[in-house]
């Protein structure tokens, strides 16, 4: 009598198994077609526009030539209103340099270098001067990266470094681990991490970056370091560059022409 | 809102200390939980009997500050809503993504470690009261009534198991803390190998300290006595530690000084010209040398039972100043000169405001509530020693 009970209770259980399995995969059957559908459907979109843009195919390089900068602050005007920067922050600066006949060291950047640099009188001779422009360096190795707890910043395929506005908690440990201050939180604005993208919007659909773009004497140089024709890979492969504090490990991605020992 | 005071060339994007006094906090709270549970495992794990009066004091204490060492962080973010990104979308890479996940492991084991060991005590209550206050030791009692000689010997078992588990955990929960600053190469004076070991044992002390300070208030003004040996015992463990302490944190500044980086420079100057108070007077001189000479005294002189008292709990209370110094010197110090090595700023923490000193002061306050509350329903001392279960 026992034996039948345990029967028909497995044989219920087995209805019962078979009918969820049932029932289980025509969920699953219908989420992967719902699936499959979200992931083509856009990319049949674009493709209907032209080619689709292969970030597998784009690697990125900046070229800074501080023996040409003049310090007109146009960069950094046209930055803040291309990327909307707010007041007090920069994505993207210039440094001034004073070197007197006493090896005195006089560095400034007032706003930024926004409005460019006004004389100041020196009672010391100045011996040598130069001016040298900062942006995020887009490092190979980035640190901001390494210690974001939530994967908010990321690197993208061309080697940008872009922070995600939306999953960013605002903790700040990107900024504190920038070794160049290229990093920085609004807490009365947005209340994220933000920096220089190289433009990252613009670069996307081939325009150069809008402190590129508006550069007096060509200090600053924009473009693929993988196309051995263009010009960042001819002054890769002809000039000799330096890059911001190499002892970090950080591989900058920002190439500096004529640094002196005393930028950092 | 304070003004910034500059000096020299900082990089436009460094005017602002980014970490405010919120994340001076954190590291100090977390800090008391370590300690206090290094003074519970002493007793349960280590067998240190003199202990035995603290206890269960220290248990409930590292569980009040374990409820409290998040709240800072939250006052802090940027977007405090988005905080469980943390564990939904961890990054391994970083340090900071396994807090979420070693904060939760402690806190669940110092939670059960608790209820082990109140086990005997809710269930003796469940028995004696009645009505509303039998139905809340019954549900604290998880319905399980059950006191029986097998079932204690196996709670003790238990306590025993998850005290040595607490053990490492607190000492990971708190080494990490201080890796969470000693890893950052871009900073000069946090990147260095010693600062998760400098966090642990400032931590350590400051728990320690913590506990003595509560214990003498407590008997103080209530009717609990106060028990010499027991407190003699944290002063013994309070010296031991913090020799170990302000030896490593005197071997840090040594190196640097004696290393001599490029960027020491700048260092020193801030230390010098931001951080003259808190660093050399407060934290290097008065609060680490006369602790460090009294409680020698305090430990292996013979002298009245009520002098030696009174000079402990003035060294444990320098200790917690000392460590506080120390978390401010750290935290706000590293952020005091700019990255160009060429300029300081400085920061001035706010009165009111989302992360101004009024909050921190209720976040700082609220631990200590919580053990009241806690008092209120389960004793944080036994009054009669002999009843005591575990």
């Amino acid at each position: 009598m026992r034996h039948a009970a345990d029967k028909t209770r497995d044989n219920m259980k087995n209805i019962d198994r078979r009918d969820f399995l049932k029932t289980g995969g025509k969920l699953c059957a219908g989420g992967l077609i719902v699936y499959t559908a979200e992931l083509l459907l856009p990319r049949l979109g674009r493709s209907a526009k032209g080619p689709a843009y292969d970030w597998e195919k784009h690697l990125y390089g900046f070229v800074v030539d501080t023996t040409l900068c003049i310090g007109c602050g146009r960069c950094v005007k046209a930055c803040k209103g291309e990327n909307g920067v707010p007041e007090g922050f920069y994505r993207t600066w210039v440094e001034r340099y004073r070197i007197t006949e006493h090896e005195e060291v006089l560095v400034d950047s007032p706003r930024g270098a926004l409005d460019g640099f006004t004389d100041i009188e020196s009672e010391a001779k100045v011996v040598k001067s130069f001016f040298v422009p900062k942006l995020c360096n887009q490092c190979s190795k980035p640190n901001c990266v390494q210690v974001c707890p939530v994967g908010a910043t990321y690197q993208t395929k061309e080697g940008v470094v872009l922070v995600d506005d939306k999953h960013c908690v605002g903790c700040s440990y990107c900024v504190q681990a920038c070794p160049y201050g290229a990093r920085y939180i609004d807490h009365h604005g947005r209340g994220v991490a933000d920096k220089c993208t190289w433009c990252y919007h613009r670069i996307r659909q081939g325009k150069t970056t809008a402190c590129v773009q508006v550069c007096p004497v060509g200090a600053r140089l924009f473009g693929r370091v993988d196309d051995p024709e263009g010009p960042v890979a001819k002054l890769l492969h002809s000039k000799r560059l330096q890059v911001l504090k190499p002892e970090t490990g950080n591989e900058p991605m920002v190439l500096y022409i004529g640094l002196d020992r005393e930028v950092r | 809102m304070h003004e910034i005071i500059t000096t020299g060339f900082l990089f436009p994007n460094d005017l602002h200390a980014h970490w405010s006094v919120m994340i001076v906090l954190y590291p100090y709270i977390t800090g008391l939980v370590a300690g206090a549970f290094i003074v519970s495992s002493l007793y349960h794990v280590f067998g240190v009997k003199e202990l035995k009066p603290v206890a269960r004091f220290s248990l409930v204490a590292a569980f009040a500050f374990l409820l409290f060492a998040c709240t800072p962080l939250l006052f802090h973010l940027g977007h405090p809503e988005r905080a469980l990104n943390i564990m939904f979308t961890p990054k391994f890479t970083s340090a900071m993504s396994g807090f979420g996940y070693i904060y939760t492991f402690y806190l669940m084991i110092v939670l059960l470690e608790i209820w082990f060991v109140y086990r005997p005590e809710i269930i003796r209550r469940a028995r004696e009261t009645s009505g509303p206050l039998k139905a809340l030791y019954w549900c604290l009692a998880l319905g399980s009534l059950n006191d029986n000689e097998n079932a204690l010997a196996l709670d003790h078992k238990i306590i025993t198991v998850l005290a040595a588990i607490g053990i490492p955990s607190a000492c990971i929960l708190h080494g990490y803390v201080g890796f969470l600053f000693g890893s950052l190469k871009s900073n000069p004076w946090w990147s260095s190998p010693l600062m998760p070991v400098i966090f642990l044992l400032s931590a350590i002390v400051s728990g320690i300290s913590i506990l003595i300070v509560c214990y003498w208030l407590i008997c103080r003004f209530s009717s609990l006595k106060l028990d010499t040996e027991c407190i003699k015992t944290m002063f013994k463990y309070l010296w031991a530690f913090f020799i170990i302490d302000v030896t490593m944190e005197g071997l840090e500044l040594l190196t640097h000084v004696y290393e001599a980086h490029e960027e020491w420079h700048i260092v020193s100057l801030m230390l010098s010209q931001r951080l003259g108070f808190s660093f050399y007077v407060l934290q290097m001189g008065i609060c680490s040398l006369i602790p460090l000479i009294v409680l020698g005294f305090v430990v292996l002189k013979k002298m009245q039972d009520s002098t030696r008292i009174k000079l402990g709990l003035t060294c444990a209370a320098l200790i917690l100043i000392q460590v506080l110094a120390m978390r401010w010197n750290v935290i706000v110090g590293g952020q005091l000169f700019s990255k160009s090595l060429r300029g300081l700023t400085s920061y001035t923490p706010t009165v009111l405001g989302r992360e101004g000193l009024v909050v921190a002061l209720v976040l700082f306050v609220m631990p200590f509530v919580v053990m009241y509350v806690f008092n209120l329903i389960l004793p944080l001392f036994d009054k009669e020693p002999k009843a005591e279960q575990q």
